[in-house]
């Protein structure tokens, strides 16, 4: 066997030749980031100048007193106290807690619901396996609005009122929402009553209020099923057998073992999910809930402010779904592997 | 990097907005529109699309109502043709807008007018006369036994959003007092849905709609509307201040029905009475509504005979409002404030002069 020669270790003489510039590895990128960096500037240009145009042709500049002016409408539910003197910002502030309110809530119920659906699609029952499925695929193979539209007219407001009620000691669900007993005036515990045909109670929930709750949750507990299914599919088989081969129960194994690895595949489709949600609340209007979509619409037809109002709502969701995503990557670091 | 890219964008909005405050004022009066719609040989109008008695399609496909007829009359005046109109449905939140944006040419929509909507400071539009004088009502079902505003006291009120309405609602019941929960949908459809669903113990919008939208109840006679007339509420068709030559045209066309009804002239008659005026020199006036003589077309770009076009296509304006919403319609309504001033009512027309 003849020996090896030694590698050659000194540096040729002669450096290689420098390659074009179109083939260079260090140009070429910033090349297409500068011309497609410039083709978005001339198209934001493009827009903007549309849009200046246009508005001082109509003779309609932007501008932002009208903020300031009393709103004049009433929101028929608010967290933040508001009545009609009050300006046009506070309403649209009302409008924006209500839909914070209606986006929380339903997140947390959506989680929920999602996470029991995307389990039972695991379970060793095939009844419950089929029903889930059942359940997932009818619900997001409908538009959301129609659900919305279903749940407010055929649901709720087919529910009865006054004395006819539905009453169980404590709460009370009519027609016109949900009254659950509470701390009312003076700190003294009060049960729902029927005042002049309207029933009264320190917690009130609105059909409205339930009507979009129902919608939302059912609607993106279905997305969110698939989501935690696939990410329960995502965790090797081995971990199942080794669970039941220590004599692991199928719920203790999926509560114990496989949940809690299958969140690194959960979570980033979880965020999408809460985006989407978030989106979606707008779709509030069409069941007559008060809500930021709802409250600035009507302020664009008193005030004829288009652009400013639409301004503020693309501001306002922009920032609503920032925040949830931020939320949701923090959350994401939390539950990756770390390498120890 | 996303806080940077939010302040990036933040950044541009603020830009826009200065820079929209700065930009100069374009001084052009030119009457594109009216050239458009010549160019495109129709005339774009947006409606309700579900009133009857205003705007809705009728049980052969074609639209029909008062606001549907004032499009025909002036898609003939305009083109000759009051066929050669093409509706759109708006409802009360889009209605400026795509007025605004060009794509319809005239909204013909049930609208009342208002100063912050004729103002430039706040819609811009420019409103035609009025053709329908009308007041907000409120419908009620007859069981529920409420006589007047003060017996809606705590109790739901349906009502459309982004409609005067709305405010009107607001002002009336914070005079009075009286406490009261406003339940605010997007279209007419979903407010009477949720009106006939029993949310609602009332339901209020402009007298008119309320009683054309009654006759499509299942059981209209368990509606009764309340007596209160809560507000004025002058429905008017309206284009937008950019464009002062069409606004003018629209006007006079709306004007010229109204003054065929005045001077007598009838769907029937218009051609007797064109041939009249034709005849004799001596009817000055009619020679010069009519178009005969004098340059009235001219003045407003449009052809001599307008008015014989408009009338023609549609008859004059009692005709229409008897055929649409009067005593020849399911609607009933009578004539009231919308009589001719002669008769004691608030139709009148500037003269042709």
């Amino acid at each position: 066997m003849a020996p090896v020669p030694p590698a050659d270790l000194t540096p040729s003489p002669k450096p290689a030749p420098k390659p074009p510039w179109w083939r260079d590895r260090r140009v070429v990128p910033w090349v297409v980031q500068a011309v497609v960096g410039l083709l978005v500037l001339l198209l934001i240009a493009f827009l903007m100048g549309n849009l200046i145009r246009n508005l001082t042709a109509a003779g309609l500049l932007l501008s932002w007193r009208w903020l300031q002016q009393p709103a004049g409408f009433d929101i028929s539910e608010s967290v933040l106290p508001f009545n009609a003197q009050l300006p046009y910002w506070r309403a649209l502030a009302a409008g924006l807690v209500n839909t914070i309110r209606a986006v929380l809530v339903s997140i947390v119920g959506a989680t929920l619901l999602g996470t029991l659906v995307g389990m039972a699609s695991f379970s060793h029952n095939g009844l419950l396996r089929r029903l889930a499925r059942v359940y997932v695929e009818v619900v997001r193979n409908i538009p959301l609005l129609l659900q919305l539209v279903f749940w407010y007219f055929v649901v709720f407001l087919t529910l009865p009122n006054g004395l006819q009620a539905i009453q169980l000691p404590g709460v009370v669900l009519a027609k016109s929402g949900l009254y659950i007993a509470g701390l009312g005036e003076g700190l003294r515990w009060m049960g729902p009553t029927l005042v002049n045909g309207v029933w009264q109670a320190p917690v009130r929930l609105s059909v409205e209020f339930g009507a979009l709750l129902t919608g939302l949750i059912v609607y993106s507990g279905a997305f969110i099923a698939e989501v935690v299914r696939g990410g329960i599919a995502a965790v090797a088989k081995g971990q199942w057998e080794a669970a039941s081969s220590l004599g692991l129960s199928w719920f203790a194994t999926l509560r114990r073992i496989v949940l809690p690895q299958s969140l690194r595949v959960i979570v980033p489709g979880l965020n999408t999910q809460y985006i989407s949600l978030a989106k979606n609340s707008s779709l509030a209007v069409a069941v007559g809930y008060t809500d930021l979509y709802s409250v600035a619409e009507t302020t664009l037809n008193q005030t004829g402010r288009a652009v400013e109002v639409i301004l503020v709502l693309l501001g306002a969701y922009l920032t609503l779904d920032l925040l949830i995503s931020a939320l949701m990557n923090g959350l994401n670091r939390l539950v990756q592997i770390r390498e120890r | 990097m996303l806080w940077n890219r939010t302040r990036t964008l933040g950044a541009s909005l603020l830009a826009a907005g200065l820079l929209a405050g700065c930009a100069g004022e374009d001084g052009g009066v030119q009457s594109q529109k009216l050239s458009t719609i010549t160019g495109r040989g129709k005339l774009i109008c947006g409606v309700e699309g579900k009133l009857p008695g205003f705007s809705f399609v009728g049980p052969d496909g074609k639209y029909l109502g008062l606001d549907v007829d004032v499009c025909k009359a002036v898609a003939a005046a305009v083109l000759g043709d009051p066929a050669k109109v093409e509706y759109r449905d708006l409802n009360s939140s889009e209605r400026f807008a795509a007025l605004a944006s060009g794509e319809v040419d005239l909204l013909s929509r049930n609208t009342t007018m208002t100063l912050s909507r004729d103002a430039p400071g706040g819609n811009g539009l420019s409103f035609a006369p009025t053709t329908f004088y009308d007041g907000q009502g409120v419908l009620v079902p007859v069981a529920s036994g409420i006589k007047d505003l003060k017996g809606l006291a705590g109790k739901p009120i349906c009502v459309e959003s982004g409609t005067t309405t709305e405010l009107n609602l607001a002002d009336r019941m914070r005079e009075q007092n009286i406490p009261y929960t406003p339940l605010k949908f997007q279209t007419s459809d979903q407010t009477f849905a949720a009106y006939l669903g029993d949310r609602c113990v009332a339901v209020t919008s402009d007298r008119s709609q309320l009683a054309g939208k009654r006759t499509s109840f299942p059981n209209p006679d368990a509606h009764t509307l309340l007596p209160v007339v809560m507000s004025k509420e002058p429905l008017t068709p309206a284009t937008t201040n950019g464009d002062p030559a069409w606004a003018d045209a629209v006007r006079w066309i709306v004007y010229g029905l109204m003054q065929a009804e005045e001077s007598g002239i009838t769907q029937a008659n218009v051609d007797a009475k064109l041939a009249e005026a034709k005849a004799n020199t001596n009817q000055a006036d009619l020679r010069r509504f009519l178009g005969v003589e004098g340059d009235f077309g001219k003045l407003l770009g449009l052809p001599p005979d307008f008015v014989v076009k408009a009338v023609k296509a549609v008859g004059n304006y009692g005709e229409i409002f008897d055929r649409n919403v009067g005593p020849a319609s399911a609607l009933k309504l009578d004539r009231g404030l919308n009589r001719q001033w002669k008769d004691g009512g608030l139709i009148y027309s500037p003269p042709f002069r």
